[in-house]
C-alpha cells in the first residue's frame, strides 16, 4: 500500500517537473546550455547610505548608449524618491531627490545591455572644447617639460600618447611624471594626469570609465581608460599598456573626473556594481519572436529576483544536487561520512577555494585542530567549553593560514575564511572521538570518505551545465526528489557492504 | 559486482538498507526506542519483569556529584561505569581493582581519580550518546565471567547476543573479547564473534574483522564446539524481552555469571549484521519463516521450541 503511495507520488512529481521542463525547452525555447545566450548583460549599480531627516540628493551617473552597447532596458528603484534624468556633456545623470529621508537608505539602478555590433565611429564634426586643466607653478613647469619630451619622440597624436602611457607606468618615475602623479599613482590618478597633461599639450582628452561585462560578478571593480580625440573622431587607450583600443567586453559607464555618485544629505555611501549574464532576456526574445506573449512562467519565475538574490539562488539550488549525490554515496555506495550533510557544506566551500586547494586547505585545519584537540584531552574540560575552545583555535588557524599563505603570495589561501567554521570544528570533535574509540585508521578512513565525498559532490555542482539547468529549470530538482524517494526505498545491499560479506559467499561455494 | 550481490540475496543475507528499511523501521515503533536506548530504564524494566540484570551501584545525574564519586565508590573495588545512551560499547569502563588513591582498569592500565571523574563528566555531557544530548552515568556491578568461555577469550567478559524478531530467537552468537578490543566485546572493535547453533547452543566457526576465522586470535584454541549450559532457559530469557520491550527486531545481549548466572546486559533495537557471516548464514530466511508463522505462536515456550526446530546450523 504505501509502496504504491511511494510510486505514485514519485511518478506525479516525475511527471509535473519534466512537462514543466518540457514546455520550457520545446514551447517557450528557454535554452537548454548555458552558451549561445552570451550577448546581453544585467547591469545593476546599488547604492546604500545613511540618512539623517534631511532633504537628500542622489546623483548616480549612468551609462549611455553607444555605438557598441545599447541600452535595452533600464530601471529606477527606490522607495518615494523623486527622479529625473539629464544628459549633459555626452553624461548621462539619473538624480533621486526626497524631502525628508531617515535611516537605511537603498537605491537600485538596473538596466538590460545588448551588445551590438560596432558601426564604423561617423566623424564627430565639431572639435571638442578644452577643460584647461588649472595646473600652476611647478605643476605647469614639470607638464610643460614632459610634454617638450614626448613630443621630441614621437611623430604624431597616437604615438605621442602611447609615449606619454609608457611613461606613466615605468617602474622608475621620472621627476616630472612623479610630482605630477603625487603619493597616489592608482589607475584612474594616470589617467586624470595624462588627460591634464594632453590638455596642456592642446589636444582634448577624457577619462572614461566603465566596468567589464563578466559571466557574474556581484562586485564589479570599476575601470578606467583613456580617449583621445584625433583625426575627428575619438580613439581610447589602454592606460597600462599604451594600446590603442579597449577589450570589447568594456563598457563605458560615464566619463569625466567626477565621482560615479554624489550624495548631499547623508552619509555611510557605499556603492557596488554588479553584473551578470542575462538569460532571462535572452529566453525573452526568444519567447517573443515565437507564438506565446508574457508567459506568466516568466514573470514568477527565479529571474523575476535581484541579481544579488539571483546569484544567491544560483548557489542554494546547487544544494539539492550534492545531496542527492550524498544519498546515493552513503546509502548505495556506503562510504561512511562525518555528519550527513557535512560533505556537501564543504563542497560549497571548495567552490571559492578551488578544488586542490580546498582540499590542502581543509586537510591542514582538521590535521591541525585534531592535533590541538588531542592536547585538549589533557586538561579535561567539560565538553562544551572544549568544543568552543577548538572553535577558537580554527578561527585562529583559519586568519593565521590565511595571513602564511597572503605573505606567500598564494592568493588561494585567503578564501579558507570560506570554509563553515562551526561545521570544521565539529568534524574534527567527532573525529577525535572516533579515534579515541574506534582507533585511527577508523577516524582516517571516515575523514577521507567525507573528503571523497565533498570532493565529487563539488566536481559535480561546478559544473556549468547543472548550474544552468538548476537555475533556467528549477522544476528539474522534482525529478531528483522523485529519485531521492525512490532510493529510500532501496533496500538492496550497499557496495561496500558486498566487501563485508564476501567471506560468507566464499565460504558457501 | 552483481554476481556477488545475486550470490548472497541467494543466501538471504540481509544488507543494512533493508534491514532499516523492513526491520528496524517496521517493527520497532519509534517511541519504544527510550526503552533499549536508555541502560537505566532497560534495567528498571528488566528488574520489574523479574528478569536478572547485573545490580546496579549508583547512578551519576550531574556534574556535581561527580566530585563525590569517590564517596558513592568507596565500598567497591571493582564495577563498571557505563553511559546510560552509550552505542556499540562506546565509553564503557570496567575498573577490576584498586591500588591506594588509584582505579586499575581492566586492561591493566591504573586510573587516578581525576582521571575517573573527567570519563564520568564527559560522559554527562554527552560525548558517547547517540544525538550528544546530555546523558547519565551508571555505576554496576562487573560481571565475573563464567569459566565456559576462558579458553577462547582473552580477558574482559564474553556476551551472547541473540536476535529476537517478533519473540522468536532467529540467530545468535557469543562475542569473544580479544586482545585486539581490549577486553572488550564489540566488533567493531575487533571482538571475535562465533555462531551458536540456535537448536542445541554449541558454538560454531567465528568472524573476525569480517573475516571467518576458526582459532581465537590470542589463545590459538579452536572456537567451535563449545556447549553453552542452559541454553533453553537463556533463549527463554530473551524471548521474554520482546514481551517487556514490544520492539519486534531486537538484539538482546546476555553475559553468563559466574555466581548469578545468566544476566541481560543491555538490549538494542539496530543490532549489527555481523551475526551472519559468524553464522554463515542469512538472516532473511528465518525472518521470512517467522514472519509467516508468528501469529500462530502463541508465549515464549512455542516461540523457543519453534526457534530450535527451524533454525539449527544445518537448515
Amino acid at each position: 500500500m504505501s509502496r504504491r503511495h511511494l510510486y505514485f507520488l514519485a511518478l506525479s512529481l516525475t511527471l509535473i517537473g519534466l512537462c514543466l521542463f518540457l514546455y520550457k525547452v520545446l514551447v517557450l525555447g528557454f535554452p537548454l546550455t548555458p552558451h549561445g545566450i552570451s550577448d546581453i548583460w544585467n547591469v545593476e549599480a546599488r547604492i546604500t547610505f545613511v540618512a539623517h531627516n534631511k532633504p537628500v540628493k542622489v546623483s548616480l551617473f549612468i551609462p549611455r548608449p553607444t555605438r557598441r552597447f545599447a541600452i535595452v532596458n533600464e530601471n529606477f528603484i527606490s522607495q518615494g524618491y523623486g527622479i529625473t534624468t539629464a544628459t549633459e556633456d555626452g553624461d548621462r545623470q539619473a538624480v533621486w531627490s526626497k524631502r525628508k529621508a531617515r535611516g537605511q537608505q537603498t537605491i537600485y539602478y538596473r538596466a538590460v545591455v545588448r551588445r551590438v555590433s560596432a558601426k564604423k565611429p561617423g566623424p564627430v564634426l565639431r572639435p571638442p572644447e578644452i577643460e584647461n586643466p588649472n595646473f600652476e607653478g611647478p605643476y605647469l613647469a614639470a607638464a610643460q617639460s614632459l610634454i617638450a619630451e614626448i613630443r621630441a619622440r614621437s611623430s604624431d597624436v597616437d604615438t605621442l600618447v602611447k609615449e606619454l602611457i609608457k611613461q606613466l607606468n615605468k617602474p622608475q618615475l621620472d621627476d616630472h611624471i612623479a610630482l605630477l602623479l603625487g603619493k597616489q599613482s592608482s589607475i584612474s590618478r594616470k589617467v586624470k594626469i595624462a588627460v591634464g597633461v594632453l590638455a596642456q599639450a592642446g589636444i582634448p582628452a577624457r577619462v572614461v570609465h566603465g566596468v567589464r561585462l563578466e559571466e557574474q560578478n556581484h562586485n564589479a571593480p570599476l575601470l578606467h581608460w583613456l580617449e583621445v580625440y584625433d583625426e575627428k573622431q575619438w580613439r581610447s587607450y589602454d592606460p597600462i599598456t599604451g594600446e590603442s583600443g579597449v577589450p570589447p567586453d568594456y563598457m563605458p559607464w560615464w566619463q569625466g573626473t567626477q565621482e560615479l555618485v554624489q550624495l548631499r544629505g547623508g552619509d555611510k555611501l557605499q556603492v557596488t556594481l554588479s553584473v551578470n549574464l542575462n538569460q532571462e532576456e535572452a529566453v525573452r526574445a526568444a519567447t517573443e519572436s515565437g507564438r506565446i506573449k508574457s508567459p506568466l512562467l516568466l514573470e514568477f519565475s527565479l529571474f523575476s529576483l535581484p541579481i544579488h538574490t539571483q546569484a544567491v539562488y544560483r548557489i542554494l539550488l546547487l544544494v539539492p544536487v550534492g545531496a542527492f549525490l550524498l544519498v546515493i554515496l552513503r546509502n548505495v555506495v556506503g562510504i561512511k561520512t562525518f555528519g550527513t550533510f557535512m560533505p556537501v557544506l564543504i563542497a560549497l566551500a571548495f567552490r571559492e577555494t578551488q578544488l586542490l586547494w580546498g582540499i590542502v586547505l581543509f586537510s591542514v585545519v582538521v590535521a591541525l585542530g585534531l592535533s590541538i584537540r588531542l592536547y585538549l584531552e589533557h586538561l579535561k574540560l567539560l565538553v562544551v567549553p572544549r568544543l568552543a575552545s577548538v572553535l577558537f583555535v580554527v578561527v585562529l588557524l583559519m586568519a593565521l593560514l590565511s595571513i602564511l599563505t597572503h605573505k606567500l603570495g598564494l592568493e588561494r589561501g585567503l578564501s579558507v575564511a570560506l570554509f563553515p567554521m562551526v561545521i570544521l570544528t565539529m568534524t574534527i570533535e567527532r573525529m577525535s572521538i572516533v579515534w579515541e574509540e574506534r582507533g585511527a585508521t577508523e577516524a582516517l578512513q571516515q575523514g577521507l570518505g567525507s573528503l571523497v565525498v565533498a570532493a565529487l559532490a563539488h566536481l559535480i555542482m561546478t559544473i556549468k551545465q547543472v548550474e544552468h539547468l538548476t537555475f533556467v529549470f528549477p522544476e528539474l530538482l522534482l525529478v531528483l526528489l522523485a529519485g531521492t524517494l525512490l532510493l529510500g526505498r532501496y533496500y538492496g545491499y550497499r557496495l561496500l557492504e558486498l566487501r563485508r560479506f564476501k567471506e560468507l559467499v566464499k565460504g558457501s561455494t | 559486482m552483481f554476481g556477488l550481490a545475486r550470490q548472497l540475496a541467494r543466501m538471504g543475507v540481509l544488507g543494512l538498507n533493508r534491514r532499516n528499511a523492513e526491520y528496524t523501521l517496521r517493527y520497532n515503533p519509534r517511541r519504544l526506542y527510550p526503552l533499549v536506548d536508555d541502560k537505566l530504564a532497560t534495567k528498571q524494566l528488566a528488574q520489574r519483569a523479574g528478569i536478572a540484570v547485573p545490580e546496579l551501584y549508583g547512578v551519576v545525574e550531574e556534574n556535581h556529584q561527580v566530585r563525590s564519586l569517590a564517596e558513592i565508590l568507596e565500598q567497591y573495588s571493582d564495577f563498571v561505569v557505563k553511559p546510560a545512551h552509550g552505542s556499540g560499547g562506546d565509553g564503557i569502563l570496567i575498573i577490576s581493582g584498586r591500588l591506594r588513591q588509584k582505579y586499575r582498569e581492566a586492561n591493566g592500565l591504573l586510573m587516578s581519580r581525576e582521571e575517573l571523574g573527567y570519563h564520568v563528566s564527559n560522559t554527562l555531557s554527552g560525548i558517547y550518546s547517540l544525538g550528544g544530548q546530555p546523558d547519565r552515568a551508571l555505576i554496576e556491578y562487573r560481571v565475573q565471567p563464567d569459566p565456559l568461555f576462558e579458553a577462547i577469550s582473552y580477558q574482559g567478559v564474553p556476551d551472547i547476543r541473540v536476535i529476537v524478531f517478533l519473540g522468536v530467537p532467529v540467530m545468535s552468537m557469543v562475542r569473544l573479547p580479544t586482545r585486539m578490543s581490549g577486553g572488550r566485546a564489540n566488533l567493531h572493535q575487533g571482538a571475535l564473534g562465533a555462531g551458536i547453533d540456535i537448536t542445541n547452543g554449541i558454538t560454531l566457526t567465528a568472524v573476525w574483522r569480517n573475516d571467518i576465522v576458526t582459532e581465537h586470535p590470542d589463545t590459538g584454541n579452536t572456537v567451535a564446539g563449545v556447549k553453552v549450559p542452559g541454553w533453553e532457559t537463556l533463549l527463554r530469557l530473551a524471548s521474554r524481552c520482546y514481551q517487556i520491550t514490544g520492539l519486534g527486531y531486537q538484539g538482546v545481549d546476555i553475559v553468563l555469571d559466574k555466581d548469578k548466572g545468566a544476566l541481560i546486559l543491555e538490549l538494542n533495537a539496530r543490532p549489527g549484521l555481523n551475526i551472519q557471516i559468524a553464522n554463515h548464514s542469512g538472516l532473511l530466511p528465518r525472518l521470512n519463516l517467522v514472519e509467516q508463522n508468528h501469529k500462530r505462536l502463541n508465549g515464549v515456550e512455542e516461540r523457543v521450541a519453534f526457534a530450535q526446530k527451524h533454525f539449527g546450523a544445518s537448515v
